[in-house]
């Protein structure tokens, strides 16, 4: 529900630098979103058609990179990708919830001109 | 190849275009003429254009499609208005409280015995209420006896870091020893915004799920205190307390769990004594780190 508002941010963030680059076209914006953002990347390119009309983004691709969860168990000082059952570790059957990714939710990148 | 500008030279590949996209020159390649890769297609290579002869890069290429590297976060001015709230709030010894939980898990409730319940030694404690609409909860806290601000969003799903720094901006902060932000009832959107509070309080109720920490992990995962509500009426509903907090023990190892009944007043002894304690902590250290 407030991926609209996201998306006005990330415009805006774009904007900022299509100014600073003297662009006077946006034709991509790569988005990152993490599976725990709580973002829906569907929600986001239907707000994304909304929010970039009448503006230099207007004919830009929307791009959406997506991070999938990545959890680091110390006790077996490993990375693990938790499961829809939750986070445990597959190789000591520990709970961690010690994110190291999952949780971007930024403009990566432009390109303009 | 440099894929912002097309030239040779090799740069950091963040902000391509701006001030100085290649600070620190490298060596050519010999026999190009001093430009090493691929070449570009015939009239594309630079130099070739008539508009553009080679340079030592110290302007724009805005004309071109290039692409510029940003990696910032969408919610970077969010966070920045939550730094400022947090320094205001510390800066004034405040112990701030954001209360998360889905809509029916007794937030209100909690804030109405929170306040009535305190006695003679009760802090002043002030209340902003975000819904998407009416005014019916703060009617209901100032009723209890705290000061209640409504933010009313309407179709916004969570309170942002500016609407409660405008808000507080209404309240005689220096003279609260708490307050409490009761953000819109949903476990997913608010967890993503920082106000500047300085504890996250999660609520579960026993009518819903056990497996409700597991469903939204970024709400427990962020708290620092989960509150297991309406424990009175648990038995009537088949509440399976072992699973309900081997599964917050699970998701939120870092928080300080309460059981408790507002409505019976169980619990809520721990739960008050607890605030006291935060409350101490922070006037004691009103511009160092938050307690966690």
């Amino acid at each position: 529900m407030h991926e609209v508002g996201l998306m006005t941010n990330a415009l805006a963030i774009a904007l900022d630098y299509a100014t600073r680059e003297q662009a006077s076209h946006i034709h991509q914006m790569t988005l990152r979103v993490g599976d725990l953002s709580g973002v829906e990347p569907e929600a986001l390119r239907f707000a994304f058609d909304v929010v970039t009309q009448g503006t230099i983004a207007e004919q830009a691709q929307l791009k959406i990179e997506s991070c999938p969860t990545l959890c680091f168990c110390h006790d077996c000082q490993a990375e693990f990708r938790p499961t829809e059952l939750g986070y445990e570790c597959p190789i000591c059957q520990t709970w961690s919830t010690s994110v190291l990714r999952g949780k971007e939710l930024e403009l990566a990148s432009l390109e303009v001109s | 190849m440099c894929s912002n500008c097309g030239c040779s030279e090799v740069g950091s590949g963040i902000l391509h275009g701006v001030a100085s996209p290649h600070p620190s020159p490298l060596p050519r390649g010999e026999g190009t003429g001093g430009w090493i890769g691929s070449p570009l297609p015939l009239g594309e290579r630079l130099g070739e254009r008539g508009d553009h002869p080679p340079h030592d890069h110290d302007h724009p290429h805005p004309d071109r499609p290039h692409t510029v590297d940003i990696r910032e976060r969408l919610l970077s001015k969010n966070d920045r208005v939550a730094l400022q709230n947090r320094e205001s709030f510390q800066s004034r010894g405040l112990l701030v409280l954001n209360l998360l939980s889905s809509p029916g898990s007794g937030k209100t409730t909690l804030i109405e015995r929170t306040v009535s319940a305190q006695g003679n030694h009760a802090p002043r404690i002030g209340v902003i209420v975000g819904d998407l609409a009416t005014e019916n909860d703060a009617q209901r806290i100032r009723a209890a006896g705290a000061t209640a601000l409504q933010i009313t969003t309407g179709t916004a799903c969570h309170l942002e870091a500016d609407m409660v720094a405008q808000a507080a901006s209404h309240l005689d902060l220096g003279n609260l020893d708490l307050l409490v932000i009761e953000n819109v009832g949903n476990l997913v959107c608010p967890a993503a915004y920082d106000l500047g509070e300085t504890l996250r309080v999660v609520l579960l109720s026993v009518t819903e799920g056990e497996d409700k920490p597991l469903k939204y992990p970024t709400a427990f995962q962020s708290a620092d205190v989960v509150l297991l509500t309406k424990v009175d009426i648990a038995e009537a509903v088949g509440f399976d307390r072992e699973t309900a907090i081997a599964n917050i023990r699970r998701m939120a190892p870092q928080a300080r769990l309460f059981e408790l009944s507002a409505r019976s007043g169980e619990g809520m002894g721990d739960w008050l004594m607890y605030l006291r304690s935060q409350q101490v902590h922070v006037k004691q250290q009103p511009l160092a780190q938050v307690p966690q």
